[in-house]
C-alpha cells in the first residue's frame, strides 16, 4: 500500500515538474505584461519538433548519445527567437488589451500548428522568397527620406494591405463559388478591381508619404506573393520530393538516449518503488531551469529591470528603464522556457502538431492558482496540480482508501487521467472561493483599482 | 443596414423612436421572409440546394454569436467556453431524438456497451416539453452557477477567460470518458432518428428546422435588442467601461454579469440544439477548444457590440470556412489564424464598424460627395489620432 | 452620539503589517461640509476606501446613520446613502453624458427593476436640471469619452449628486484643473452643501480656504487635529508635519 503511495508521489513529482517547466515561462510573461500567450503550447510544440530535428541530425554521429543537450539549447534558441518575433510583430501593439492578445496569440497558434503539418522544402522556398522580396523592397525604401513617417505607420499599412488583399480575394472567390456562370465571375472580379482602383485613384489627390508607403507595401506584397508562388511551384515540379511535408500529420518519435532508459530502484524496508531515469532527468531539468531563472531575475541587471517593470511599469519607465526592451526580452525568455519544456515533453511521447494543446489548459490553471508576480506561487501551484492530477488519475487514492468503500468508490470514479481533471477543476473553483487572487497574491491597495 | 437606423446620434423624441422601432421590425421581418422564401428558391434554382442546409446551420450558429456578443461585445466578458453550452443544448435534443424508438427498446449504443436499462439521466428526455426546457435552462443554470462562483470573487478579464476554457476541457473529458452514458467520443447521431413518424434527415423535417432556426434567430435578435437598448444595456456597457465604478454607483455588477452570462449560455444551448439536428450528429468535439474561440472571432469579424455584426460575422466566417475547406483544407487553418491576427490589429470594430466609418467614407467618395467635417473633427485629424494611439499605448501599459 | 451621521471608532487598517490607518476616531454631523487634509501617505484615500467598503478595517467600527458598515458590500453601502467621487474622474466613457447621469440617478438598482424599468418624465426633467447645474446640458448626447478633463470632473460630481446620497465623499475634486475651473467646482460644492453632507479630501490649500468650515488633519493614519481653517493653520503640530520633515511615502 505504501509502495503505491511512493510510486504516486514520484509519478506526481515528474508530472508536476513538466507542468512547472511549461508554466514557468507563461507565468513570467503574465506577471510582467498581463498577457496570456495562447500560443505558449505551440511554442512547446516547436521546441519538441526542434528536438526531433536535432536528434535526426545527430543520428549516427558519436554525439548521438548526448543529443539531448544540444537539443535543449537549440529548442531554447529557436523558440526564444520566435517569441521575440511574436512580441515585436504582434503582441506589443496590443498591450493593455489582454483579451485581444488572447485572440491574436490564438491565431498565431493556429498558424503554427498548420505550419508544422504542411512545412516542406517547397513551402520553405516559397516563404523565403516572399520574405526576401517583401522585406527587401521595404528595406530599400526605408533608406529614403520618406521612411520615418512610413515606419511609424507600418503596422497600419500592413494591416490595411492585408485587409484589401483578403477582401478582394474573398470577393472574387465568392463570385466564382456562388455563381458558376463564367461571365458573371469576370464581371464581379472586374467590379472589385475597379472599386479598389478607383479608391486608389481618389486618394491620389491626398498623396503623401503614408499613401506611397501603403501602395509600395501593397505592390511589394503582390510581387512577393506572385514570385514566391511561381518559384516554389517551379521547384515543386523539378524536385518532386520537395513537395512532401517534412513532418506531416503523423507523430514524430523521440527516442530517449540509452542512458535515460531504465529505472532507479528504491527499497526502504519492504517498501519498493522506482523512478524512471527519464522522469528523474525531467525533474533535474526543471530544477535547473528554475535555478537559472531565479539567478537571472535576482542577480543580473536585466533581471532587476524585469522585476521592477513587473512591480511598477510607469515608475520604471520614468527611471529610464527601457520597458519596451524589457518586454521583448521577457517574452523571448518565456518563449525559450516553453521550448525547453517542449524538449522535455518530447521524451514522454510522440510529438505532433497537437502536442501543445494537451498542456495549455493545465499551465493556465497553474497561473490562476499560483497568482501573479511571484515565482514561488507558480512553483507550488505546478507541483500541487501535477501531483494531485497524477494521484487522483492513477487511482492511488483508490488503493489507499480501499478499507473505506464509499471514499474509494468516489475516487474510483475519477481514476482516469481525464476524469482526474474534472475533480481537480472542481477543487480549483472551490479554492478560488477562499483565495480568489491565487496562492500568493500581490497585496496593497493598488490591487483592485 | 438596420444599425444605421439604430445608431442615431441624438436620442429622438419618444414617438419618433417608436416609429424607428417599427421600421426596424419591418426590416427584420422582411429579411426573415426573404431568408425563408426567396433564398432557398434562388439557391435551388442555381443548383446549389445543399447551401440551404448550410445556411440553416450557420443561422443556428449565429444565435450563439448573438450570445457571445452580449457578454463580450457589450459587457466585456470574454468566454472561451461557450462550446460547452452549445454541446449541452445539442446533447439534450439528441437524447430526446435517440429515445424516439419503440417502447421498451434502448438506444443502440447502450445495448452495444452491454447496458440493459436506461440510465436515470435519460429518463426525463422522453418528454418533449422537458427537452425544450432543458436545451435552454440546463446551459443557463450551469453558466449561472459557474458565473456566480467566479464573478462574486471579482475574478475577471483573462482569468475568467481561461477558467471558462478549463471548464470546457473538463466537460470535454467528461463526455469523452462516459461511453456507457452518452456514447463517449462517438457522440449521438440524430439524422437516422424519427420524429413524428418522419426521418430527421428527410427534407420536410429539415425544412421545418430551417424555419424554426429563422424564427429562433429573429427571437434571439429581438431579445438581445431589448436587453441592450434599455437601461440594462447601458449598465452592461458601464460594467465593461468601469466595473468598480458601477459598484460605487449602487449596482451589484455580479448579479448583472451572472444574468447576462446565463442568457448567453441559453442562446448557445438553443444554437447547439438547432445545429445538431441540421448536421445530424453531436459529439464531444463541439467542446473542442478551437470551436469556442471561433465563436468569438465570428463576433469580432462582424463587429462587436452590434447585433447585426454578430449575425453577419457568423454567416460570413462560416461560409468562408466551408468554401475554403472544400477547396484546400490546409489553407483554412492558415486563413483562420490570419483572420484572428488581422481582425484584432487592423479591424477592431469588425465589418459593421468598418462600414459605419471607412465604408461610409468610401461610398461618399465613390459618389463624389465630400465628407462633411463635424464637431469632433479631432477624430479625423491623423496627427491627433497618431498621438492618441501612441500615448494610449503607453498609458495602458501599466 | 445618535445625532452623528458618520462615526468611526478606533479604526485600524493594516496592509501586511503596514498601518495605513492607525486607531483613527472621526465623526461628522448631518449637513456638515468637512474637509480632510493631510500630507502624502497620511491615509486619506484609505480612509475613504474603508467608508465605501472597498477596504475592510482590521480593527474598529464604521457606523453610518447608526448602522455598521463593516458587513456590507460596496454596492449596498452605496445604496444605503454613501456616494463617492474618485480622484481621477471615472465616468463611463462609451455612454453618453445623459446615460451616465441616468444610471446614477436611477433609484431602483436591482436586477429586475433595471431590466423592466423605464425612466419617468419627471426623472428626465430632473436629470436635465442636474445637467444644467454642472453645465453639461449642451453635451448631453455626446459620449463621455469626448469630454475634457474638467468636464469629466463636473460630470462625475453631477452623477454623485444624481445618486442623491446622504453623504458625498469627494476625493481631490480639483486635481489637475485650472484656477478658473477650480473656483467653479468650489462654488458647485458650496451650493451642494446647502442640502447635502459632504466630506472633501483635498491638497490644494487655496481651494480648501475657499470652501472649508471645519477641517480635519490626518497624519500617519490618525487624526492630528480638528478645527477651523485658522485654528488648524496656527496649530504647531500641523506646521511641523507640513514643513518640519520630509514625507516620502507613497500616496
Amino acid at each position: 500500500m505504501f509502495s503505491g503511495l511512493l510510486d504516486a508521489i514520484f509519478g506526481g513529482l515528474s508530472n508536476g515538474s513538466v507542468l512547472l517547466l511549461a508554466a514557468l515561462g507563461l507565468a513570467i510573461v503574465f506577471g510582467l505584461m498581463g498577457v496570456i500567450n495562447m500560443a505558449h503550447g505551440e511554442l512547446m510544440m516547436l521546441g519538441a519538433y526542434t528536438t526531433v530535428v536535432v536528434q535526426n541530425a545527430l543520428k549516427g554521429t558519436p554525439l548521438f548519445d548526448f543529443y539531448i543537450f544540444p537539443a535543449i539549447l537549440a529548442a531554447f534558441l529557436v523558440t526564444a527567437l520566435f517569441g521575440l518575433v511574436l512580441e515585436r510583430g504582434v503582441v506589443r501593439f496590443l498591450y493593455g488589451r489582454p483579451l485581444e492578445t488572447l485572440l491574436a496569440t490564438w491565431g498565431v497558434s493556429l498558424i503554427l500548428q498548420q505550419f508544422v503539418r504542411s512545412v516542406s522544402w517547397q513551402f520553405v522556398i516559397g516563404i523565403g522568397v516572399f520574405c526576401a522580396v517583401f522585406f527587401g523592397i521595404q528595406l530599400l525604401f526605408s533608406k529614403t527620406p520618406l521612411s520615418d513617417r512610413i515606419l511609424q505607420n507600418r503596422l497600419l499599412s500592413i494591416g490595411s494591405l492585408g485587409l484589401d488583399a483578403l477582401l478582394s480575394a474573398a470577393a472574387v472567390f465568392v463570385a466564382t463559388q456562388l455563381t458558376g456562370v463564367l461571365g458573371l465571375q469576370i464581371l464581379l472580379a472586374i467590379g472589385v478591381l475597379v472599386l479598389l482602383g478607383y479608391r486608389g485613384w481618389k486618394s491620389l489627390e491626398q498623396r503623401n508619404a503614408d499613401w506611397i508607403g501603403e501602395r509600395l507595401s501593397r505592390i511589394a506584397f503582390i510581387a512577393a506573393a506572385a514570385l514566391a508562388w511561381n518559384i516554389s511551384d517551379y521547384w515543386g515540379k523539378v524536385q518532386t520530393t520537395w513537395v512532401r511535408p517534412w513532418f506531416g500529420n503523423q507523430g514524430q518519435n523521440v527516442t530517449a538516449p540509452t542512458w535515460l532508459r531504465g529505472r532507479w530502484n528504491i527499497q526502504i524496508g519492504d517498501i519498493q518503488s522506482g523512478l524512471p531515469y527519464r522522469d528523474a532527468f525531467i525533474i533535474v531539468l526543471s530544477l535547473a531551469a528554475l535555478t537559472a531563472v531565479y539567478l537571472f531575475l535576482n542577480k543580473t541587471d536585466w533581471g532587476l529591470r524585469i522585476r521592477s517593470v513587473t512591480q511598477n511599469r510607469g515608475m520604471s519607465a520614468c527611471l529610464g528603464i527601457p520597458t519596451e526592451r524589457v518586454d521583448a526580452l521577457t517574452f523571448a525568455l518565456g518563449s525559450g522556457l516553453a521550448g525547453i519544456a517542449g524538449c522535455a515533453v518530447s521524451l514522454l511521447g510522440s510529438v505532433s502538431a497537437n502536442t501543445g494543446q494537451t498542456y495549455i489548459v493545465d499551465t493556465f490553471m497553474v497561473v490562476v492558482v499560483g497568482g501573479v508576480g511571484k515565482l514561488v506561487g507558480s512553483i507550488v501551484a505546478a507541483l500541487v496540480l501535477g501531483v494531485s492530477n497524477y494521484i487522483i488519475g492513477s487511482g492511488s487514492l483508490v488503493t489507499l482508501f480501499k478499507p473505506i468503500a464509499p471514499i474509494s468508490g468516489f475516487f474510483e470514479f475519477f481514476s482516469t487521467i481525464s476524469m482526474a481533471k474534472v475533480l481537480v477543476f472542481a477543487l480549483i473553483i472551490v479554492f478560488l472561493q477562499i483565495r480568489p487572487a491565487g496562492l500568493f497574491p500581490q497585496k496593497g491597495r493598488t490591487v483592485d483599482a | 443596414m438596420q444599425t444605421i437606423v439604430e445608431k442615431s446620434p441624438k436620442t429622438p423624441p419618444p414617438n419618433k423612436s417608436r416609429s424607428r422601432l417599427w421600421v426596424e421590425a419591418a426590416i427584420v421581418a422582411g429579411l426573415a421572409i426573404a431568408v425563408l422564401v426567396l433564398l432557398p428558391g434562388l439557391l435551388n434554382l442555381t443548383g446549389q440546394s445543399f447551401r440551404v442546409g448550410l445556411l440553416g446551420r450557420f443561422m443556428a450558429l449565429a444565435i450563439a454569436a448573438l450570445g457571445i456578443d452580449l457578454i463580450w461585445g457589450y459587457t466585456g466578458i470574454l468566454s472561451l467556453g461557450h462550446g460547452l453550452f452549445f454541446a449541452l443544448g445539442g446533447y439534450a435534443l439528441a437524447m430526446y431524438l435517440q429515445l424516439q424508438i419503440p417502447a421498451g427498446q434502448l438506444p443502440e449504443f447502450i445495448t452495444l456497451y452491454g447496458g440493459t436499462e436506461l440510465p436515470l439521466l435519460w429518463k426525463p428526455f422522453y418528454s418533449l416539453p422537458f427537452t425544450i426546457f432543458a436545451v435552454m435552462v440546463i446551459p443557463a443554470l450551469l453558466a449561472a452557477v459557474l458565473g456566480y462562483l467566479v464573478f462574486r470573487n471579482r475574478i475577471r478579464g483573462v482569468y475568467f477567460s481561461i477558467l471558462t476554457q478549463a471548464a470546457l476541457i473538463v466537460f470535454f473529458n467528461f463526455f469523452n470518458g462516459q461511453q456507457k452514458l452518452i456514447n463517449g467520443t462517438n457522440g449521438l447521431k440524430t439524422d437516422t432518428a424519427t420524429l413524428f413518424g418522419q426521418v430527421v434527415s428527410s427534407a420536410p423535417v429539415q425544412g421545418t428546422f430551417y424555419f424554426l432556426t429563422v424564427v429562433f434567430l429573429v427571437a434571439a435578435y429581438a431579445l438581445c435588442r431589448w436587453l441592450t437598448s434599455g437601461r440594462f444595456g447601458k449598465l452592461l456597457v458601464a460594467i465593461r467601461d468601469d466595473e468598480p465604478r458601477v459598484r460605487f454607483s449602487g449596482y451589484n455588477p455580479t448579479a448583472f454579469k451572472v444574468l447576462v452570462f446565463a442568457v448567453s449560455a441559453a442562446l448557445a444551448g438553443i444554437s447547439g440544439a438547432l445545429y445538431t439536428v441540421q448536421s445530424g450528429i453531436i459529439t464531444p468535439n463541439a467542446m473542442d477548444i478551437g470551436f469556442s474561440i471561433e465563436m468569438v472571432i465570428w463576433v469580432a469579424v462582424g463587429g462587436r457590440a452590434t447585433l447585426v455584426g454578430a449575425i453577419l460575422g457568423a454567416l460570413v466566417v462560416n461560409f468562408a470556412k466551408s468554401l475554403l475547406s472544400e477547396q484546400f483544407s490546409a489553407v483554412w487553418q492558415f486563413f483562420q489564424g490570419a483572420l484572428f491576427l488581422l481582425v484584432v490589429t487592423a479591424l477592431p470594430d469588425g465589418i459593421v464598424g468598418w462600414l459605419m466609418t471607412q465604408g461610409r467614407d468610401l461610398l461618399r467618395s465613390l459618389f463624389g460627395r465630400s465628407q462633411i467635417m463635424t464637431y469632433p473633427s479631432l477624430e479625423t485629424d491623423p496627427e491627433v489620432q497618431y498621438e492618441r494611439e501612441t500615448l494610449g499605448n503607453r498609458e495602458s501599459d501599466g | 452620539m445618535s445625532g452623528k451621521l458618520l462615526e468611526i471608532e478606533n479604526l485600524t487598517v493594516s496592509f501586511d503589517g503596514f498601518k495605513a490607518l492607525n486607531n483613527l476616531n472621526f465623526s461628522m454631523d448631518a449637513g456638515e461640509l468637512r474637509v480632510v487634509i493631510g500630507p502624502n501617505g497620511a491615509g486619506k484615500t484609505t480612509f475613504l476606501d474603508v467608508i465605501t467598503g472597498k477596504v475592510q478595517p482590521t480593527v474598529g467600527n464604521v457606523r453610518f446613520k447608526g448602522r455598521d458598515l463593516r458587513k456590507m458590500p460596496e454596492f449596498a453601502i452605496a445604496q444605503f446613502g454613501v456616494g463617492r467621487k474618485f480622484q481621477t474622474p471615472r465616468v463611463y466613457l462609451n455612454l453618453s453624458v445623459r446615460d451616465n447621469m441616468e444610471l446614477a440617478y436611477n433609484k431602483q438598482k436591482g436586477l429586475w427593476t433595471t431590466l423592466w424599468g423605464k425612466p419617468k418624465t419627471g426623472d428626465k426633467d430632473a436629470i436635465a436640471q442636474l445637467l444644467v447645474t454642472v453645465g453639461l446640458l449642451s453635451k448631453a448626447n455626446s459620449p463621455a469619452a469626448l469630454l475634457s478633463h474638467g468636464e469629466k470632473q463636473r460630470l462625475e460630481i453631477g452623477m454623485l449628486v444624481a445618486q442623491s446620497p446622504d453623504l458625498l465623499l469627494v476625493d481631490e475634486p480639483v486635481a489637475g484643473l485650472t484656477d478658473e475651473e477650480t473656483e467653479k467646482v468650489g462654488d458647485l460644492l458650496l451650493a451642494l452643501s446647502a442640502h447635502h453632507s459632504i466630506l472633501v479630501i483635498e491638497h490644494d490649500m487655496e481651494f480648501v480656504r475657499q470652501i472649508a468650515r471645519k477641517i480635519t488633519v490626518l497624519h500617519e493614519g490618525t487624526v492630528l487635529c480638528e478645527g477651523t481653517m485658522d485654528e488648524v493653520q496656527s496649530d504647531p503640530r500641523v506646521i511641523e508635519v507640513y514643513l518640519g520633515h520630509q514625507e516620502d511615502d507613497e500616496d
